[in-house]
């Protein structure tokens, strides 16, 4: 059973007078724990397809399922709920709160998302932040760490609520070559410790090659797939 | 809640500056409508204090109509013994009543011997006028603090025009209600300071001597004063009287008596109603100043935040607690700035309470400014000032909650 299956699924702009359409009947299915990578150059199309996917948009036709819903149909608070219950993000930029800590940001999607109690918040805190080598950092806020720092604590955060899925929107993109190796790893590493599914995007030929499915992407389009 | 608390607050201190202007904003217009309301209310009590325990009492029973046709004085219109002790028994099953004073009230001709002029002249038993009025005798500036029979108290001006002294004989010459005239001599006992009001003006003679020249054969009173022992208990008791009395019905079948509060008899309440007035337009002040300082805050935190606001809303925080996490914040602010206020304008207050200022009141001088703030008017003004800072903060929350999460994620 696929976790993700976009069936003819396209998705277009208005931008002025002018129909930008940004993804064209795409059909895909990605199966769980599986770590997958959606490859373009900009403006390919890969951003709009993980918001998509994301639930932070909607399509202008076809039909997208995550985890057997068909998140298409869902309203704002539907898919807030949703996203909480189901999936993770990790940002190029990051996106920590720079008023919490390691520790609280980490925790923040247990504490407002999801209203886990403190025993159970605080274990799974630190085993993901011991997974992702951040534990002695815990009481650091983000401006006091690395980039690479802030994007292992961001996987933290994606994670700690246990999600079927992680979207990864250009991960590596503010990151040296070697930081962004060594996040792509821990993203790896949780994945098959976790059985999540990454799916991530990139335009770095390097990094694509660390993923197990890529999907190309060119002017809104999949070009051929590569298992 | 706690979390969303503690976060609010950090993100308050991230612009520390800005957090402590907004909140110094607050807090000064917090400290200036306590100071204000302190003071302007110790120049209230003040006034009200000084016509109600200098002539009026808080309270006054007359027969029905009497007030209507006061400035006649009219004799007619007094009180006969049995409708007094039914007064008198009303007022007697009222505990919040600590005194009366029975009042002959007429007018007459007040000679020296060489001038006449007419008079005013309250005939009154001393011991229950100063329970009553406990101003009263310090009204007095010159001779003895008494009214003994066969003296009379002479109103400042009237002595002054007159050219009479203390020890000086003088006559008071009136008509009683039958018409007859009579007249008696008496022996200026003291002079009386005036007051600005009605009955700021009046002699005072002993009861029984108002009676004598009246030619009573029993006592008839013109007007009964009240002072209660809680100045707050006012419209209670006013309430509990009338109710007492609206029983008791004249030969007409219409009410027997008529019960007033000083407000209704003197022209300084409309003063007293005016200072309640700019109070509340300086509360709609402080309101405008939390207003627009906490909204305009809060629209500069929203604006910019609104990438980690996009964040939030896309790691799936729902748009209610979106909403409720920068009204935290308004309120917070709100809240730092009353707690400051507070205890700035608590302790503005009690320096002015302690210099012990003293003005000037018309004729009145040194008159000691006691501001005092009670805790319910903190109360008050704390909580306008929250519900504000509240209000203030809704608007700019909820176009945070109604935030695109895309557009806010690709906000610079």
């Amino acid at each position: 059973m696929s976790l993700v299956t976009a069936d003819n699924l396209s998705k277009a702009y208005a931008k002025g007078e002018l129909k930008v359409e940004a993804l064209k009947n795409l059909n895909f299915e990605i199966e769980p724990a599986s770590f997958v990578s959606f490859v373009g150059p900009s403006g390919s199309g890969k951003t709009t397809l993980l918001n998509l996917i994301g639930c932070l948009d909607k399509p202008t036709s076809g039909v997208l399922t995550v985890d057997d819903t068909d998140v298409s149909g869902l309203n704002t608070r539907m898919a807030a709920a949703f996203r909480g219950r189901k999936i993770g993000f990790i940002f190029q930029d990051f996106n920590l709160i720079p008023v919490l800590t390691v520790y609280e940001n980490v925790g923040y999607p247990l504490l407002m998302v999801r209203n886990t109690p403190s025993p159970e918040r605080k274990r799974r805190i630190l085993t993901l932040l011991e997974a992702v080598g951040m534990a002695e950092k815990k009481n650091k806020y983000p401006d006091q760490i690395s980039g690479g720092q802030k994007q292992r604590v961001a996987v933290a955060r994606a994670l700690v609520t246990n999600p079927k899925l992680v979207l990864a929107d250009e991960p590596t993109a503010n990151l040296d070559h070697k930081t962004a190796y060594m996040v792509i790893d821990i993203m790896k590493k949780m994945k098959n410790e976790l059985g999540t599914t990454f799916i991530f995007s990139t335009h770095d030929q390097k990094i694509v090659g660390e993923a197990e499915i890529i999907y190309p992407l060119e002017d809104g389009e999949l070009t051929k797939g590569r298992g | 809640m706690l979390n969303i608390f503690k976060i609010a607050v950090r993100n308050l201190m991230r612009y520390k500056r800005r957090t402590l202007l907004t909140a110094s904003l607050v807090a000064i217009g917090v400290v200036f409508v306590l100071v204000f309301i302190s003071v302007s209310g110790s120049f209230k009590n003040m006034m009200i204090g000084q016509i109600t325990d200098s002539f009026l009492g808080h309270i006054q029973i007359h027969k029905k109509g009497y007030v209507a046709s006061i400035d006649s004085l009219p004799l007619t219109m007094n009180l006969g013994q049995k409708a007094f002790e039914k007064v008198e028994k009303a007022i007697n099953e009222i505990p919040d009543i600590e005194a009366y004073s029975k009042r002959i009230k007429f007018g007459g001709m007040f000679s020296n011997f060489v001038e006449t002029t007419n008079v005013r002249l309250n005939g009154v038993y001393p011991e229950d006028e100063v329970k009553t009025v406990p101003l009263f005798l310090s009204r007095v500036k010159e001779g003895g603090k008494d009214i003994k029979p066969g003296e009379i108290l002479v109103p400042e001006l009237l002595a002054k025009g007159m050219k009479v002294k203390v020890g000086d004989t003088v006559v008071v010459i009136a008509t009683n209600k039958d018409g007859s005239v009579n007249g008696k001599q008496f022996q200026v006992g003291g002079i009386l300071e005036s007051v600005t009001g009605p009955g700021g003006r009046d002699g005072y003679i002993h009861i029984e001597d108002a009676m004598e020249i009246l030619r009573m054969d029993t006592m008839e009173i013109s007007e009964i004063a009240i002072r209660l022992r809680d100045f707050d208990e006012l419209h209670s008791a006013f309430d509990r009287l009338r109710d007492k009395l609206s029983n008791e019905l004249n030969k007409q079948g219409g009410p027997a008596f008529e019960v007033h509060t000083w407000e209704k008899l003197s022209p300084f309440y409309n003063i007293a109603r005016m200072i309640d007035i700019m109070t509340f337009f300086v509360k709609l002040m402080l309101i405008a100043i939390v207003l627009i300082s906490i909204m305009n805050v809060m629209v500069m935190a929203v604006y910019e935040r609104i990438r980690e606001i996009g964040t939030i809303a896309a790691i799936g925080t729902l748009p209610g607690k979106i909403v409720a996490m920068f009204l935290i914040e308004g309120f917070s602010l709100g809240f730092f700035g009353v707690v400051i206020g507070n205890i700035l304008g608590v302790a503005v207050i009690s320096v002015l309470s302690v210099a012990k200022l003293t003005f000037n009141f018309g004729r009145q001088k040194g008159l000691l400014l006691s501001p005092s703030i009670n805790l319910q008017d903190i109360l008050v003004i704390s909580i306008i000032v929250i519900t504000i800072s509240v209000i203030a903060s809704l608007q700019p929350a909820y176009k945070a909650s109604r935030m695109n999460p895309i557009d806010a994620l690709r906000h610079v």
